[in-house]
């Protein structure tokens, strides 16, 4: 006993609002459902801020630990999910033809990327939340505008959204997870996260603060630690970032 | 394969059958296709009823533009030609079957239709438009032949997304159900068994209500149930008026779903019509015995017009004359020469040509 379907042609796209509404929650429905994401995303942020705060480990005079290391959290979950995820998650749907299937769909390309932005930003906000409430927790006192921290997240954003479309449009599957691993590593490292750029040697503080980590960790370190207006020098860094690497995508961008 | 043209390419005349003027091979042609081309013309009062001359007229004078039209599309992949001028038309309302060996190009022909790959050459028109046209994305469902699906995503949460793009989709639950789906929709695809993970893809296909359907292999590995299914499906999207384009290996399924068959073979059509057609009315003499039997012995006693072959080796299909086919007279001088042979005659059948026939007749029997 098969139940009659009326298969009869009524073929018709839905509004654009609700195809991208309907992509940018599956999109975040995945990343919160995925372990590895999460761990990227929030356990890896999380831990490292209340154990660096906990414990003395970084010379950092005046400052309070938790004051500077709730800033470079914020900007690790940024590219956590903006670069890394992004990256990972949108390399794999090319390869399994996902992109390709969406295609024949009537949700165009441009709905397909606000609904990817979109995603990214709704999982953002669960970061911000869950991030800034921990700190607050351990005694964060944030100075500054949230706006301004606002805009330089955006801007962050942009720049490491740009950078993972890149990488995830051109490289395989596999050199997609490794590569944008290796990065976020690396970024964590070096780019002012947890360890202060003084850690490093003078000679190589000048390219690093050119690296959209430290530009986003400087940056929100200025506005949220020291109360400043919004920086010009890291936002500029942002913004070529963003534009450099988003042109870039769009250009070598393979949906198959 | 002389002995079997001297027969069967043999014109027939008949000037009653609509069917003399479409479905017949039009590019491409080597001789094997002439077999075909002869039979073609061959009387069958029962060929395609749905497509009747003042379908085609309308189509040929534009008033409704076909589900798809080819012409002379040409794809080349580096120095490989995939596609080498093929022209074909799916009419409105038909399931329309793309048959081919593997490397034929069947997929590269649904790939360019579904505006996923840009042709070479040629002239592809889907539902009258360029298939790069975005409208068209509402109003066609794509089937790919593997893959599209996140191997994380829930089957039900996926076909539920799918059918947020279209203004009136299919009720994704009914539809599980409809495919026997519905225990699983809670199961991440790739969980799902291979013929579970067709069935998803069909469905997603289907689910905006479109007007034409490409299923590239909509049955492969799909167990006896499944097809079953599947093909039901297609049967009901037929009758509600839906056009489907499908490729696919299996004979059966072309010859119990399709309207119309296109055989591919190197990038071009070597043959194309209805499933009677193709096969033709005439029935055959069939055994097995040991190879290399003298036909040509058995040739000068059948009546004029017989035709007799071994193929492959000790595989003998034997052809009577057009007018009389094969008849108690035939049946008795191939067995009364079998027995003055001293071969037994196994599996001794006298049947039609299956589509299978008709297919490796014309792409012939070595594996590539």
């Amino acid at each position: 006993m098969t139940p009659t379907l009326d298969v009869s042609p009524a073929p018709g796209a839905a509004p654009m609002a609700r195809m991208v509404a309907a992509q940018a929650a599956a999109e975040v429905r995945a990343t919160l459902r995925n372990g590895e994401q999460l761990l990227l995303t929030l356990i890896i942020p999380v831990l490292l801020l209340a154990g660096f705060s906990a414990a003395p480990l970084l010379d950092l005079g005046e400052v309070r630990r938790v004051d500077f290391l709730a800033p470079g959290v914020l900007a690790l979950a940024v590219m956590s999910t903006a670069f890394t995820g992004q990256a990972i998650a949108t390399g794999f749907e090319r390869r399994y033809g996902v992109l390709k299937r969406l295609g024949a769909t009537p949700l165009s390309r441009t709905g397909l990327m606000l609904a990817k932005t979109a995603a990214v930003i709704a999982v953002e906000v669960v970061q911000v939340a869950v991030i800034a409430g921990v700190a607050l927790a351990l005694g964060w006192r944030p100075q500054g505008s949230p706006l301004t921290a606002a805009l330089l997240i955006v801007l962050g954003t942009a720049a490491f959204s740009g950078l993972g479309l890149l990488m995830a449009g051109t490289l395989r599957a596999e050199a997609t997870l490794a590569a944008a691993n290796l990065v976020y590593l690396v970024l964590l490292g070096c780019g002012g996260v947890v360890f202060p750029l003084t850690a490093f040697p003078e000679a190589v503080r000048p390219a690093l603060e050119l690296l959209p980590i430290t530009a986003l960790t400087g940056g929100l370190r200025e506005v949220l630690a020291e109360g400043a207006a919004l920086p010009l020098g890291p936002a500029a860094v942002l913004v070529v970032w963003a534009a450099a690497a988003l042109a870039l995508a769009a250009r070598t961008f393979r949906w198959e | 394969m002389d002995r079997t043209r001297s027969v069967s390419v043999r014109p027939q005349p008949n000037d009653q059958n609509p069917m003399n003027n479409s479905g017949i091979p039009q590019i491409g042609l080597n001789f094997r296709a002439e077999i075909l081309d002869a039979r073609l013309s061959a009387p069958f009062p029962a060929a395609e009823p749905r497509a009747g001359p003042s379908r085609r007229l309308l189509t040929l004078v534009g008033m409704e533009s076909a589900a798809v039209e080819i012409d002379g599309l040409v794809k080349r992949y580096g120095r490989t030609t995939a596609i080498d001028g093929l022209t074909l038309t799916a009419r409105r309302g038909e399931v329309t079957a793309i048959l081919g060996p593997n490397g034929a190009g069947k997929t590269s022909t649904i790939e360019i239709c579904e505006g996923f790959r840009q042709a070479d050459g040629g002239v592809v028109r889907v539902l009258g438009l360029d298939p790069a046209r975005p409208e068209l994305r509402a109003r066609v469902g794509v089937m790919l032949q593997a893959g599209g699906v996140p191997p994380a995503a829930r089957a039900g949460e996926w076909l539920r997304l799918v059918s947020r793009f279209y203004a009136r989709p299919l009720d994704p639950a009914a539809l599980l159900d409809r495919l026997g789906l519905t225990g699983h929709a809670r199961t991440p695809y790739r969980r799902l068994s291979g013929g579970q993970q067709q069935r998803i893809s069909l469905a997603a296909a289907v689910i905006g209500r479109p007007e034409l359907v490409f299923l590239d292999e909509p049955s492969a590995g799909l167990d006896p149930q499944a097809r079953h299914a599947c093909w039901d499906l297609v049967g009901d999207l037929r009758r509600a008026g839906v056009s489907v384009v499908l490729t696919t290996h299996h004979m059966d399924e072309a010859e119990k779903l399709a309207d119309h068959v296109v055989i591919i073979d190197r990038g071009r059509v070597v043959a194309e019509g209805s499933p009677a057609t193709l096969t033709g009315a005439e029935r055959q003499l069939r055994f097995r015995a040991r190879p290399g039997l003298n036909l040509d012995e058995l040739l000068t006693g059948l009546p004029d017009g017989s035709a007799a072959k071994e193929s492959p080796a000790g595989h003998y299909i034997i052809e009577g004359p057009a007018s009389a086919g094969v008849g108690p007279e035939l049946l008795a001088t191939v067995t009364a020469w079998c027995a003055a042979e001293g071969v037994t005659a196994d599996d001794l059948s006298i049947e039609r040509r299956t589509l299978e026939d008709v297919f490796l007749e014309l792409t012939g029997r070595e594996l590539r």
